[in-house]
């Protein structure tokens, strides 16, 4: 075997464009798919137009909440443009300089105040189906956020006068009385008063009229609760149950190597073993010469070996930049080895089915891509059924399990290593048994 | 008399296809056996059982792969390695007892000394021929197979591959060529045998085959053939 390995490594030597080839487009593909992982949605750039005049304010009994607060609400969602007018909001989204525009109406505080109807925003986009449907959603996502942080400053607004009501003293209101008794003072006073007055039709009607205010001073107390129920009808408290507690930036991380590790070794095995019968070289090889298990196993180890060291150069660079635990390299290794040596099986079986090196390649690339995109869908992000062909197809092939063991070397996240160990042993056992049944025939 | 090569009862078949139908022959030392036939007649498949590429479906073959030489039709040679580094390559994977020199002397007899160090992919077709035949030579086997050796080459390359192929038999080896060319095997081998539809259907002297496609003893090679395996088609259909 290591006559044939010497001589592998010295095509390899003289394949440097090959070669370059071979790294340089995995750990680009690996690169943007790590950085389009990590990084959250940006928020959207949007212009608004506030027409409601300066200093505007919603009066809500003795509370005022300014209009502007809402605004500035909307503009922590979205990356605000100030403009002026609605016609400039709309030449900013005719021209692709904003995705959207918000005009804010000038009697927004008026019909915030009436308390009878909806205030209305007016959302302005263009753009194709897909741009408008994510715009969309962005937009409404951005306006449900600051309508909740609106509400809340109306409640605390609310809560505050039903509090005064209670306490009683002033009401802060123009031509309104000064040191205004509490609702809840009114009960006991009364009962004094009542103690005092014989029985009768007048002590019959002030005791009426005591039980009322008592019943109202309690009602009012529970209609402040009642405010922030209204406001937040369902408030959500999340455990983690099952999954990685690790930042979305290491995962980010394992997935770039992982389809490093992949694209080098598949696309590598694979042609090796192609390169092989391309160059007619194979039949005189099996004559006896060397076994076709040995140069099955020859040229996936070369592959794994190739990647396994493209993948952990990816790993230390990276750490450069993510905080990565070097006490678990060993861990890393022993991840990185397995799934490499599950996919040095998949490009050999590629390889030996395919019959020319760029039918391989062609190959290796059409399938790794799918079956690498296809482990990335998240449950529930799909249909069920889809979903479950989707797992069906992910543990058919080493780059799950291999994400998974590599997921689990680093970032200590489920499932276990050893079980994706012996998955991927399970695939290195089944891919090389076929690549051997590929390679039967020799042209 | 000693025999270099025996093949008894050889048969292969490809799922429906019966490439060889129970083909026998002889071959002593120093012989050169052309076979030649029709396209699909099974040379390609006879000779490649013979060098151990591919078992047969019955019959047997004296000889251990590594005791038979093999040079396919397309050279099996990598084209990225120099000429040197091919034969010390198959010379190692053939255990032969010195690589070094066993790469010295073939390039010695192929005359390729001065191409030692160039990459195969920038040799000609004719140079590119001479170090497939050479790595089939590497371990100095008794018999040789060449599957049309002289395929793709010009007049003047086909000429000197004949001359270098000349040089083995006149050493004592056994060499089994198959080819296209009826004038080729007239000029360089001493015995031919024409394979049809798999099956063995002429096995004897070149005169002997002239003779049955009714062609006098210096006669056209090729047009005694079409007329023996027309004739012989003919026999067949009639039985």
């Amino acid at each position: 075997m290591r006559w044939l390995l010497g001589k592998d490594l010295v095509i390899l030597r003289r394949s440097r464009l090959l070669v370059a080839l071979l790294v340089a487009y995995p750990v680009a593909i690996a690169l943007l798919i790590g950085f389009a992982i990590s990084r959250t949605p940006s928020r959207p750039r949007v212009a608004i137009v506030d027409e409601t005049p300066p200093g505007e304010t919603i009066a809500l009994g003795s509370q005022r909440v300014s209009v502007s607060r809402y605004a500035k609400q909307l503009f922590s969602q979205v990356q605000p443009v100030p403009v002026a007018s609605r016609a400039q909001a709309v030449a900013k989204v005719k021209s692709a300089e904003v995705l959207a525009a918000i005009v804010i109406p000038p009697d927004i505080a008026a019909r915030v105040a009436s308390g009878t109807s909806q205030a209305d925003l007016e959302v302005l986009y263009n753009g194709d189906a897909l741009e408008q449907s994510i715009v969309r959603s962005q937009i409404r996502a951005a306006l449900a956020q600051a309508n909740l942080g609106f509400s809340e400053q109306i409640q605390r607004a609310a809560a505050e006068a039903i509090d005064l009501l209670l306490r009683g003293g002033n009401l802060g209101v123009l031509g309104a009385p000064t040191n205004l008794i509490g609702l809840r003072e009114i009960p006991p006073l009364l009962r004094r008063s009542i103690a005092r007055q014989p029985p009768g039709r007048e002590r019959r009607e002030l005791e009426r009229i005591a039980s009322f205010a008592q019943f109202a001073a309690q009602n009012l107390d529970v209609s402040k609760k009642v405010l922030s129920t209204v406001g937040q009808p369902i408030r959500v408290s999340s455990t983690l149950v099952h999954g990685r507690r690790t930042p979305l930036s290491t995962f980010a991380v394992v997935v770039a190597v992982s389809v490093s590790l992949m694209f080098v070794c598949v696309l590598l095995a694979a042609g090796g073993v192609a390169l092989e019968r391309e160059e007619h070289a194979l039949a005189r090889l099996v004559r006896g010469l060397v076994s076709r298990g040995t140069l099955l196993a020859e040229k996936g180890l070369l592959a794994a070996g190739c990647a396994l060291l493209v993948a952990f150069a990816m790993l230390a660079g990276v750490s450069a930049f993510v905080t990565l635990d070097w006490s678990r390299v060993g861990l890393w290794l022993l991840a990185l080895a397995s799934g490499a040596l599950a996919f040095g099986a998949l490009g050999v079986a590629i390889g030996a089915l395919a019959r020319e090196v760029r039918a391989a390649s062609l190959l290796a690339f059409l399938l790794s891509l799918p079956v690498a995109l296809l482990a990335l869908v998240p449950a529930g992000s799909v249909a069920s059924g889809l979903y479950d062909a989707i797992r069906a197809i992910s543990f058919a092939f080493p780059f799950k399990a291999s994400l998974q063991a590599l997921d689990a070397a680093v970032n200590r996240a489920s499932p276990e290593l050893g079980l994706s160990i012996l998955h991927l042993a399970g695939l290195t056992i089944v891919f090389g048994a076929l690549a051997r049944v590929g390679l039967r025939r020799v042209d | 008399m000693s025999l270099a090569l025996s093949v008894e009862g050889l048969s292969k078949r490809f799922g429906e296809l019966q490439a060889l139908r129970d083909v026998s022959f002889e071959a002593r030392p120093g012989e050169t056996v052309a076979v030649i036939g029709p396209n699909g007649a099974g040379k390609t498949t006879l000779l490649s059982i013979i060098a151990g590429v591919q078992p047969p479906s019955a019959g047997t073959v004296s000889r251990r792969p590594a005791e038979v030489g093999w040079a396919p039709q397309q050279p099996a040679v990598y084209a990225r390695l120099t000429v040197a580094e091919n034969l010390e390559l198959f010379a190692r994977l053939e255990k032969v007892g010195d690589p070094r020199a066993a790469v010295e002397r073939m390039l010695e007899q192929t005359g390729l000394r001065q191409r030692a160090g160039e990459r195969v992919a920038r040799l000609s077709g004719g140079n590119r021929q001479r170090v497939n035949v050479a790595l089939g030579l590497i371990g100095d086997p008794p018999v040789l197979a060449l599957d049309e050796p002289s395929a793709s080459l010009d007049p003047v390359q086909r000429e000197r591959l004949w001359e270098f192929i000349s040089g083995l038999t006149g050493a004592g080896r056994t060499v089994v060529f198959s080819t296209h060319n009826a004038a080729e095997a007239q000029h360089h081998a001493e015995r031919v045998m024409v394979l049809a539809d798999g099956s063995m259907r002429f096995d004897g002297s070149i005169p002997a085959l002239l003779r049955a496609g009714g062609e006098l003893d210096n006669g056209d090679l090729e047009r005694a053939l079409v007329e023996f395996l027309t004739r012989s088609a003919a026999q067949a259909g009639a039985a």
